[in-house]
């Protein structure tokens, strides 16, 4: 399958310490790649790298084209959106206008609506605080408005962050539900960067390992999931 | 009493353009937390500008918004070519810059206009004349003041709440980062809100300039009451800085003629003392929001 995503000895550099020492990236176009690591592994920074966010070097082909020198809102207009560890709420707006933020790209007001009233489908707890101050939700909320509001600008490829961090196993297992649904009914591919790697690794087909700024080691999930390396290292049994 | 309402409508009518210029400061403030201290010389020098357009013939009507559309040109520049270099310095730096901005402006306009100062007309259609109703004597041009501000923070009201430009002025000023991720060009935004600023601090210099006399320095004073008008008002909210800037205006008009000692040469005493007090009592101001850090 093609590639919505290939990132060849991919760098990063925060100031003048590096980040990232090469690391070689793919993600096929519909698909979930799990990128897994410890902290301080890179998983963010390689994320941030991605849309430019930090100083990097390497060559990053986004659609087949490359990316180099595109700043970060040239490439969320370009359809690749992260969902930020934090969530990146817009605290003091409210949860339509957080909405309306996360289609700021977009000038079809029709289709705006449309889609707010779709994500509002998806996730009705939204719906019914559309009027209250996002920062006022609980964590799973906001998880939820961060992911919605990525869905606005109608991407092709998400770049997750922990979606699942800080929240209880029933709130991430109904995110990592509708994730999914939406990878299958909407095409939308997605790079996952997750510290639970069980669940990655059921919602993956393929994934990376990460160790301080390098690949480890990587295959389909079910290999990841089956290594006794991964397994004692990172699964914890 | 007639005179109580008579120093009301005069510290009104200043008071409105302490809160234009504060309105400046607060525009800024929020999005990039830094005072900037050029401000009130940005003005002035706008009003220069104004003066020259008024002196080489044009009419006012034409002058005014061609001067505000310079202004507004010239705020996003300044932003652009000094500010955006040293956004991320520390908040040092970006102080002394726009201390600089001052002594530029402030120099640029001696050398070019001299320190004599020039006399500037009211709007054409304002007539000098008071009205009189019963022992009060209202003068147009404290209406024309009062009805200028209100027509603005109507425009930027409906700007800022209900475009989607506004939601993204906001946006960038409240959150850059998350901005960035959602495809808005902030240093773009940014800019603009200079731009607004500028152009809003250029208003209150040529509304004030028919009152007291156009010299380099005559922004100065007014700066400093606009300071205590954004401290009352609170730094991050625009409609604190009008109702402060109103607030002031009367503090100052009433503080002078009822407090024996002040006087018409202390009344910038007046305005520190507030500034004092809002930062003992509630440094958020009246409308600003307390931030809540962790730590």
């Amino acid at each position: 399958m093609s590639a919505i995503l290939e990132a060849v000895n991919l760098r990063a550099a925060y100031g003048d310490r590096p980040v990232l020492f090469g690391i070689d990236l793919r993600v096929p176009e519909r698909g979930i790649v799990a990128l897994l690591g410890a902290n301080g592994a890179g998983k963010t920074t390689t994320l941030r790298a991605l849309l430019a966010e930090v100083r990097t070097w390497g060559d990053v082909r986004y659609q087949g084209e490359s990316i180099a020198g595109k700043s970060t809102q040239d490439l969320v207009r370009m359809g690749m959106v992260m969902v930020p560890e934090g969530r990146g709420t817009f605290t003091d707006f409210t949860v339509e206008e957080n909405l309306l933020l996360g289609a700021y790209s977009r000038r079809d007001k029709d289709g705006i609506r449309r889609d707010i009233e779709r994500m509002y489908g998806y996730f009705p707890v939204l719906g019914q605080r559309r009027k209250q101050r996002a920062g006022s939700m609980s964590g799973g909320e906001q998880q939820m408005l961060a992911i919605a509001r990525a869905l606005m600008s109608r991407p092709k490829l998400l770049l997750l962050d922990e979606p699942s961090l800080g929240l209880a196993p029933l709130i991430v297992q109904e995110i990592f539900g509708i994730l999914t649904t939406i990878n299958r009914e909407e095409g939308v591919s997605m790079l996952l960067v997750e510290q639970d790697a069980v669940r990655a690794l059921k919602v993956a087909t393929y994934a990376y390992l990460l160790e301080t700024g390098r690949v480890a080691l990587e295959g389909t999930a079910d290999q990841l999931a089956a290594s006794d390396d991964v397994r004692r290292a990172y699964l914890g049994y | 009493m007639t005179e109580f309402i008579q120093l009301v409508l005069a510290g009104t009518a200043n008071g409105c353009i302490y809160g234009l210029l504060a309105l400046a400061l607060v525009l800024i403030y929020r999005s990039t937390h830094i005072i900037n201290f050029g401000q009130g010389e940005m003005a002035m020098f706008s009003t220069y500008i104004c003066w020259s357009f008024l002196n080489a013939g044009m009419g006012y009507w034409v002058a005014v918004p061609l001067t505000l559309i310079l202004a507004f040109a010239a705020g996003i520049a300044v932003q652009r070519i000094l500010i955006r270099p040293v956004q991320n310095a520390p908040e040092l730096t970006i102080v002394i810059v726009t201390l600089g901005l001052y002594l530029f402006f402030n120099s640029l306009a001696l050398w070019i206009y001299s320190g004599v100062p020039k006399p500037f007309p009211l709007p054409t259609g304002i007539r000098q004349a008071s009205w009189q109703v019963g022992d009060i004597f209202i003068i147009p041009y404290h209406l024309f003041i009062f009805a200028v501000l209100i027509t603005l923070m109507a425009v930027l009201y409906v700007l800022f709440q209900r475009t989607k430009l506004g939601l993204g002025l906001r946006a960038a000023a409240a959150q850059p980062a998350s901005s960035r991720l959602v495809g808005i060009n902030v240093n773009w935004m940014l800019a603009l809100g200079w731009g607004i600023a500028a152009a809003a601090g250029a208003l209150a210099g040529i509304l004030s300039a028919p009152v007291v006399q156009l010299e380099p320095n005559f922004m100065a004073t007014i700066l400093i009451f606009s300071f205590a008008s954004a401290t009352l008002g609170g730094f991050d909210s625009p409609p604190g800085a009008v109702v402060g800037g109103i607030a002031i205006g009367n503090i100052v008009a009433l503080g002078g003629r009822y407090i024996e000692f002040i006087g018409t040469q202390l009344d910038i005493v007046l305005a520190l003392v507030v500034i004092v007090a809002v930062l003992l009592i509630r440094p958020a101001g009246l409308f600003g929001r307390q931030v809540v850090q962790r730590v």
